[in-house]
């Protein structure tokens, strides 16, 4: 369970959001909203430990998640604006590696089968600087196929993908949270989970 | 899925990143090609006389070795820090020690190790002995490293900022300086018939103290630079 208690985030020293408060449950799903520049991200980059909240404890299962460190980053999975893939790698290799950072090891029969079921059949193994933007996302979205992870924090999962991509990862989302996951995610574009109750937190 | 170890990560980390050095292949030539340029030219520009170019062999190629391998630092976890695979770093379920350090190897060999290679065939043109050569190529294999590790911190540090090459330069060619001095005291020494053993031990435990605290340092730079 993911706690999160009074948390205040500036950057500089404009002050984004303070006093926030909220609690997430396996099997829960929240929308960060707000307008640009309201601190969606710099929210989503605090509960993955990048950023030092100004004030207010960010707890999982009861530690604090500072105190956790490794034993935190295990449970979380996070994707952000920047795709974290090399242009010089192919689909594969990118997916092989970008799970073994995450302490996964990966058979290359497992990252093909991701690979194919995020629509990039025939693609493994082109160089990832010879594909479109969207593709490039679907290859960053693919470790959400090999993933373990309990709490994913999403930033844009949607930019620059087309309509059968996002019904994907809709499905994703709702075999997640059908796994007791938790997913804390920001879009712009509609997103749609079936029969789950979409909790919202507005920044303003 | 297996989950794996602080070693599987380690040697991924080094083999992603040699992969990647070797697609890249012209940033690995161009600090190889910096170094044999710069030591190649001095001979050139000073003259053909053996006894003053054996005399400055050891510091042509020690500074050279020194400003080549600074070529190369900047881009060391800017490319990573651009695209994103920084952040997933720091979410890696190991310490972030163990992916820098993994990181620094793959810098040392794509970056260090082709130098030292490189080292004996140039030092032929100062006319060094054996033993000179001999001795420059150990004291290169324990130095370089060295110059990895200390640049790291540099390149954590200016990781993000604007004309952060030069700042680099500034913070690590001072950090550097000890391994330039017994760098160059082994291989002058070893050349006027001196026992060389204690500058090399010197640089041995340079590289053990910085083997130690530079990939923690720089995970907390790299930290920093985060924010």
């Amino acid at each position: 369970m993911l706690e999160v208690s009074n948390l205040a985030c500036s950057r500089g020293d404009h002050r984004l959001f303070s006093g926030l408060n909220f609690n997430l449950h396996p099997g829960q799903i929240m929308q960060v909203q707000g307008a640009n520049g309201s601190g969606k991200t710099s929210l989503l980059r605090t509960l993955c430990g990048f950023l030092m909240p100004d004030v207010g404890d960010i707890v999982w299962n009861g530690q604090k998640i500072s105190e956790l460190a490794e034993e935190y980053h295990d449970e979380v999975l996070y994707l952000g604006h920047l795709n974290a893939i090399k242009d010089e790698l192919s689909g594969l290799e990118n997916l092989c590696i970008s799970a073994g950072i995450a302490g996964i090891e990966l058979g290359e029969k497992e990252a093909l089968t991701a690979l194919r079921r995020m629509g990039l059949r025939g693609r493994e193994m082109l160089p990832t600087k010879v594909l479109s933007q969207g593709q490039r996302r679907r290859v960053a979205l693919a470790r959400l196929l090999v993933s373990d992870a309990k709490l994913w924090i999403l930033d844009e999962p949607l930019t620059a993908l087309d309509v059968a991509a996002v019904a994907l990862i809709q499905e994703l989302i709702v075999a997640h949270l059908a796994r007791q996951g938790m997913v804390v995610f920001t879009t712009h574009q509609p997103l749609h989970v079936a029969g789950m109750e979409m909790r919202i937190l507005a920044l303003s | 899925m297996k989950k794996s170890g602080m070693l599987d990560l380690l040697v991924l980390v080094i083999r992603r990143d040699l992969v990647l050095a070797m697609r890249r292949r012209a940033d690995v030539l161009t600090t190889l090609i910096f170094f044999v340029m710069v030591v190649s030219l001095f001979p050139i520009g000073v003259g053909p006389e053996m006894d003053m170019l054996r005399k400055m062999a050891a510091g042509v190629l020690w500074v050279a070795a020194l400003l080549a391998s600074m070529l190369s630092l900047g881009r060391l976890f800017s490319a990573d820090y651009l695209d994103g695979t920084l952040e997933q770093m720091m979410l890696a379920p190991q310490s972030l020690s163990m992916l820098v350090l993994g990181k620094m190897a793959a810098h040392w060999m794509s970056s260090g190790l082709p130098l030292v290679l490189m080292a004996p065939v140039l030092g032929l043109q100062y006319d060094m002995s054996m033993r000179s050569l001999g001795v420059l190529m150990v004291s290169l294999l324990l130095g370089t490293p060295v110059l990895s590790m200390m640049g790291a911190i540099g390149a954590a540090l200016t990781l993000g900022l604007r004309g952060g090459g030069v700042l680099l330069s500034l913070l690590v060619l001072p950090l550097c300086i000890p391994v330039l001095i017994f760098g160059t005291g082994a291989v002058e020494a070893a050349s006027s018939g001196l026992n060389f053993a204690s500058h090399l031990s010197l640089l041995g435990a340079l590289l053990v103290l910085a083997m130690v605290f530079t990939p923690w340092v720089t995970a907390q730079a790299l930290r920093i630079s985060m924010e």
